[in-house]
């Protein structure tokens, strides 16, 4: 538990275990986030340590941010986390946030995806400090995870304003020693204060401009603080022949590149760790001994181009590198190699190492990469969206009139590397259901497709309500099928408000998606995915039924859920039945359906099941034409 | 002692395989005595996907949780062509590497698409690109002993012990396992460990 973590004893801590730390040690009392990806890990480590804390897996990142809002309104500590996509959900609120301020320490950590291994986009939320004009923390180790997490919240009373930690995949997700400190009871943190917790007011009223100049007056306190800041650290030479100048994790990259190509004494590491507002006489200090900057960051060129402002009345000989000048890539996840690269190119190293060039090293490169079998990302052995596609795909098929599924953020989103992909449109939480409510108004112009949208439950609940009642007042003749998994599987399995028990555990009234959906308007139709006849007759029977908004659930656990069972899956392929090539069926078992659970036995040419694998789910029973896949009677 | 510092090892498999806990328990037992760094990926990725774990050992000073090509010193492979694929890019003629047999079939495999290089294949082309490498199917060793695959990377992690070139020892996996395994499985646990101690501490 993060909680029982002796002060003073070091651990090896996850980057977002590290964050949630250093919140308990700033006393934090209310803590809230949507699950993403790689932020997760925040509200979940929190949510196990909750004692007399209040945990919040809320709806959406906007009603989480306003209930970490409220409890910094009554003068308690905060902190709401999400991934960057989060924050563009959070945004609204977070814009006019800023004019009314805040009272007790209110954090707002958004974990970015470089490289975009878990997201739809790669998006750098460090821009938002910029628009929103607030500060932003930038930890590179995870010693300063914790400890920068626990300074925002007193930067945060300092300015009366929320403050914004950006970390990245590789902080977040990666695990290092992390020295504990001592948690500040909750209570304290009330009590400590000047003035007891009593309400004031928060409205933003007129004169907006003046609050307005009153964010930017705290931003410049919040300027002469950072100046100071000891997480702000230079590595090098007193006048380098290049200048680093970088930030979070990418410090650690910079710093294994410099090593590694062994000119620590011709380059200088200016490792910002605030940095926004900029700390510009610490980067000014800098600029001025040096004529070459290279700028070594992840996603957009942020440092890059404010550095280059704060330079522009200096002097004209600086030479700037960085993803403008293409010397760093300008997308994708940096590594130590990557840097070593702009490195070597820059100061005309010729590597000696084995990593950057395989002409020097003593062996033969083992095969070309090709010739290795790619392993694509697909659905679990078992997963219910596997069937559920299935019988879309089928039905669509069947019905003949190319009718189009816009898709939604999820497990399901797996379809598109899928051997029979049925979804036409991804983008953001709820928008397939918004897409569909448009596309169900085409009709007027000879759009004559039928229109069908997926979402899962925990995004249903997200984002898409609004687009759903949208459609039916609307009249828009539109299916939505909602893929109920019970629970937000892709993250982890956080529960929604559509599920009996919270963050913690806790039971909690759940909210019944088919009634909000009666209520709406919509016809509701529940169905077991895994009952691929069934759920295949619903869909044509609702692609008849042309004049009405529909709602079709099809309701089955993810696979993963729980324990790992010791069982034997209990499926067996008949070696008599099965016919192999000469079916006809083109493999539908291994080579379309393709669960993992499935394999082919190229020697004996028949399907086999890998009962490592396999959950024993059955769907492939109803699949094969030879009737060849069994189940070990009870 | 570390016989290099930093000492780097990656663990690699599929998504599924208990990757990421692994390489928890492995920095778990090290942690006390070193500086640990642990990258991961995790996420969609999970899905069936290549998963790798890079974790850097230092008696005092903190690396990138990511490891330069060519610069693993030891790969333990839960699935023999993620192996292959991580000492492609991470293996040097320093690097030894510890690989489970038991292969999981990515998706192109299955469907035909491509075909699952044979095991003396892959044996032929890992051994002649590293230092030394140990082939055991752990899977099968875990179904047999266990009647379940799930003690696998237990069996894999004491074969990595067995070989004594990074200080690990069978109460350090104890004392890391149990933060991290459910108590109930412990017992068996134990025993996988000890079996792979024995599959390579014999051949020292």
């Amino acid at each position: 538990m993060i909680d029982d973590l002796d002060p003073g004893n070091q651990y090896l801590l996850m980057g977002n275990e590290a964050i949630a730390r250093g919140a308990l040690e700033a006393g934090v009392a209310v803590a809230t986030g949507y699950p993403g990806t790689p932020a997760s890990e925040i509200i979940e480590t929190l949510s196990a340590a909750s004692d007399k804390r209040y945990v919040e897996w809320s709806i959406n990142e906007k009603v989480a941010l306003e209930g970490a809002a409220a409890a910094s309104f009554a003068g308690l500590r905060s902190l709401c986390a999400m991934k960057q996509n989060g924050v563009n959900v959070a945004s609204d609120f977070l814009l006019h946030l800023v004019y009314s301020g805040t009272k007790g320490g209110c954090v707002l950590v958004s974990c970015d995806d470089p490289g975009a291994s878990s997201s739809m986009n790669e998006e750098d939320s460090r821009l938002f400090a910029e628009l929103l004009e607030i500060p932003l923390l930038e930890p590179g180790t995870f010693q300063q995870a914790k400890d920068m997490t626990k300074w925002a919240f007193s930067l945060s009373e300092t300015i009366n304003t929320v403050v914004m930690i950006r970390s990245v995949t590789r902080l977040s997700h990666a695990s290092g020693k992390v020295m504990a400190g001592n948690i500040e009871a909750v209570s304290e943190s009330i009590s400590n204060r000047d003035s007891p917790p009593h309400f004031t007011d928060f409205k933003i009223c007129a004169p907006v401009v003046e609050r307005h100049q009153r964010v930017q007056d705290n931003l410049k306190k919040m300027q002469v603080l950072f100046e100071k800041s000891s997480f702000n650290t230079y590595e090098g030479p007193d006048t380098p022949e290049l200048l680093i100048i970088t930030s979070g994790i990418c410090g650690l990259y910079c710093r294994e590149a410099v090593s590694d190509l062994n000119i620590a004494d011709r380059v200088g590491i200016l490792n910002l760790a605030t940095t926004w507002p900029l700390p510009e006489t610490l980067v000014r200090t800098h600029l001025s001994s040096v004529e070459n900057v290279l700028f070594v960051e992840e996603i957009l060129p942020f440092l890059e181009k404010n550095v280059k402002v704060l330079a522009a009345d200096m002097k004209e000989t600086f030479r700037f590198f960085g993803k403008l000048s293409e010397d760093i890539p300008s997308v994708g996840e940096l590594t130590p190699d990557s840097v070593m690269s702009a490195l070597s190119d820059l100061l005309d190293i010729t590597p000696t190492s084995t990593s950057t060039s395989t002409s020097t090293s003593s062996t033969a490169p083992l095969q070309n990469k090709a010739s290795l079998p790619q392993r694509e990302l697909t659905f679990c052995a078992g997963c219910p969206h596997r069937a559920s596609f299935w019988s879309l795909h089928t039905a669509l098929s069947l019905d003949g009139r190319e009718g189009i599924v816009c898709g939604d953020i999820g497990c399901y989103t797996m379809d598109i590397f899928s051997r029979f992909p049925t979804l036409k449109t991804i983008h953001s939480m709820g928008s397939g259901f918004g897409l569909a409510s448009g596309f169900g108004q085409l009709h007027r112009f000879g759009f004559k497709q039928p229109v069908l949208a997926v979402c899962g439950d925990s995004t249903f609940f997200h984002a898409a309500i609004p687009a759903l009642i949208n459609a039916v007042h609307q009249e828009s003749p539109v299916i939505f099928v909602i893929l109920d998994n019970r629970g937000t599987a892709m993250t982890g399995f956080q529960p929604h408000p559509g599920l009996p028990r919270d963050a913690v555990g806790t039971s909690r009234p759940a909210v019944d998606m088919e009634k909000i959906c009666q209520a709406i308007g919509a016809q509701v139709t529940v169905a077991d995915p895994f009952d691929l006849k069934k759920t295949e007759d619903t869909l044509l029977r609702l692609f008849k039924e042309v004049h009405t908004t529909h709602v079709l659930i099809l309701r089955r656990e993810c696979a993963l859920q729980g324990q790992k069972k010791e069982e034997p899956c209990g499926i067996y392929v008949d070696d008599a039945l099965c016919i192999g090539e000469t079916c006809g069926c083109n493999r539908f078992c291994t080579r379309i359906f393709s669960c993992p659970g499935l394999i082919w036995d190229a020697e004996q040419k028949k399907a086999r099941i890998d009962e490592v694998i396999c959950t024993g789910c059955g769907v492939c029973l109803q699949i094969c034409p030879a009737g060849a896949i069994k189940q070990v009677e009870e | 002692m570390l016989p290099k510092d930093p000492f780097n090892i990656i663990i690699c498999g599929v998504g599924g395989q208990g990757n990421v806990k692994a390489s928890r328990i492995l920095g778990k037992m090290l942690i006390q005595k070193y500086v640990v760094t642990i990258g991961e990926t995790f996420g969609a990725s999970q899905r069936g996907g290549s998963v790798m774990s890079h974790i850097r050992v230092s008696a005092d000073s903190l690396w990138s949780p990511q490891i330069p090509h060519g610069r693993a010193d030891l790969v333990l492979a839960l699935e023999p062509v993620e192996g292959a694929r991580v000492i492609q890019e991470f293996g040097s003629d320093q690097s030894i590497a510890i690989l489970n047999t038991r292969p999981v079939y990515p998706l192109s495999a299955i469907t035909g698409s491509c075909t699952y290089p044979s095991l003396d294949e892959l044996t032929t082309q890992i051994v002649s690109h590293i230092k030394t490498a140990w082939f055991f199917d752990a899977t099968l060793l875990s179904l047999e002993e266990f009647g379940s695959p799930l003690y696998q990377n237990s069996i894999l992690l004491g074969a990595v012990t067995g070989l004594q070139c990074i200080p690990l020892n069978i109460h350090s996996f104890i004392e890391a396992a149990s933060q991290e395994l459910p108590s109930h499985t412990m017992e068996k646990n134990k025993k996988a460990f000890e079996v792979g101690i024995s599959l390579t501490a014999s051949h020292q």
